[in-house]
């Protein structure tokens, strides 16, 4: 426990200074230092006069086109050379296509026993009518967890880089800044009145996409989608003021960690049991049910909120740099 | 009754052919007009007129069921999401070119606050 010292003892003592420059606080060579303003290196106007009229010259020498036969015969071997590279890689490529094996032929490499294991067990395995809901979150399921990441990552990255502390710099906004965001859509009347009846609909799409996931095309990444596309509408129309009321950076923060930590917890407990599709627990319900297909129905929420979230802080960050 | 579905049909397809050239007719104006404003009126028919027409084509031969609603419900949001996008874009170019003068005739100056 350190006791408090007067401030003339501590600016007294050797490590100060070294603290106060780690610190940022103050600069040691400041004032110690001799420091002298660069010579004036600013050539004079006959000099810029005359480089410039030797450039000239030069350019006019070596690129007249007209009387430089060795320019001439370089441009024409440079075009049938380009045309000619052009050609070749042309050929490669379509003999190179010439070879693959035909689209669906029983024989290709493709067809092999994990799209049959898929199709003819699938169903049965994970509960889920629609077969690729049940391969990505059953089958699959830790690949998508780390697609689920590197969203949340690049999220990260973003505001890492682009976020505006206004806290920090306490400075007038740039005038070019402030000229831009006159040209933003701010109180448009027409687009407010068309997003007051298109916001509901999109979002309750949306959610119907993402719970209906295990049934038909769809499920969390294309749900998500559409939910962050309308708050991204709602944000045009109405200002982040509003957006602000019910999506703040703390719910962008506790959604994401909420639905990230649930799905790596409920697949936790998918491997720890076995995972190979052993009982664990977790009933399969009815195919065809909404609530059926076990642990796919909350692992889509789940992805549809982190992508929800991501498309609208991607957009909120790069708008203006903070929620 | 024969009568009636052939009458259907080639109602459906006149519909779809008509939707087809005016896609047709948008994309050629996308590329063939050098302003905003004139490129954009060309996009926005196609995507008004010429889904509009398309879908309803795509109704009549579908029949009455479920599918002729959702292609239905994709008509009114189209209707209602793209007009807005091409008024969002030419309210964006009106205000911010400078030179607006050169490309079209302008309203009366009085009218100047209830444009920006």
């Amino acid at each position: 426990m350190s006791k408090p010292i007067p401030e003339e003892e501590y600016n007294r003592k050797p490590l100060t200074p070294v603290i106060r420059w780690v610190m940022g606080e103050a600069d040691p060579y400041l004032g110690n230092v001799e420091m002298r303003r660069p010579r004036d290196n600013a050539p004079s106007e006959g000099l810029v006069q005359s480089h410039r009229k030797d450039r000239e010259e030069v350019i006019e020498q070596v690129f007249d086109r007209e009387h430089n036969r060795v320019l001439k015969g370089f441009n024409v071997f440079y075009r049938f050379t380009a045309v000619l590279c052009c050609v070749a890689l042309i050929a490669m490529l379509l003999v190179a296509v010439y070879y693959l094996p035909p689209v669906g032929h029983a024989d290709n490499p493709t067809s092999n026993e994990v799209a049959a294991r898929y199709i003819e067990s699938g169903l049965q395995e994970t509960g889920a009518v629609n077969i690729v809901t049940g391969m990505i979150l059953d089958y699959r399921a830790f690949d998508t967890f780390g697609e689920s990441n590197v969203l949340f990552i690049a999220t990260c990255t973003v505001l890492i880089l682009l976020r505006d502390d206004q806290k920090k710099k306490k400075k007038l906004p740039d005038p070019e800044e402030v000229r831009e965001r006159r040209f933003e859509p701010g109180d448009d009347i027409i687009l407010q009145r068309v997003t007051f009846i298109l916001f509901p609909i999109i979002m309750i799409f949306g959610i119907y996409v993402i719970l209906n996931g295990h049934l038909s095309p769809g499920g969390g990444f294309s749900g998500g989608a559409i939910m962050g596309a309308g708050l991204i509408l709602y944000a045009n129309a109405f200002g982040f003021e509003k957006l602000n009321r019910f999506f703040t950076e703390k719910t962008y923060k506790w959604v994401s960690f909420g639905a990230l930590s649930f799905y790596c917890l409920a697949k936790s407990y998918s491997f720890f049991t076995g995972a190979n599709h052993l009982p664990s627990g977790i009933p399969l319900g009815n195919a065809g049910d909404i609530i059926s297909s076990g642990l796919i129905f909350p692992l889509n929420i789940c992805v549809g909120m982190v992508v929800a979230c991501t498309m609208y802080a991607f957009f909120t960050l790069f708008r203006k740099g903070g929620f | 009754m024969q009568i009636l579905n052939d009458l259907r049909f080639v109602a459906g397809t006149g519909l779809l052919l008509l939707g087809l050239i005016i896609f047709a007719l948008q994309i050629f104006g996308v590329f063939k007009f050098k302003y905003v404003l004139n490129r954009m009126h060309a996009a926005a028919m196609g995507d008004t007129m010429g889904i509009t027409c398309s879908l309803v084509g795509l109704m009549l031969l579908s029949g009455f069921n479920v599918t002729t609603l959702k292609m239905a419900m994709i008509v009114i949001f189209l209707w209602l999401a793209s007009p807005v996008s091409s008024h969002l874009i030419s309210r964006l170019e009106v205000v911010t070119n400078e030179e607006l003068e050169k490309h079209c005739e302008l309203p009366p100056e009085e009218w100047e606050d209830e444009l920006c």
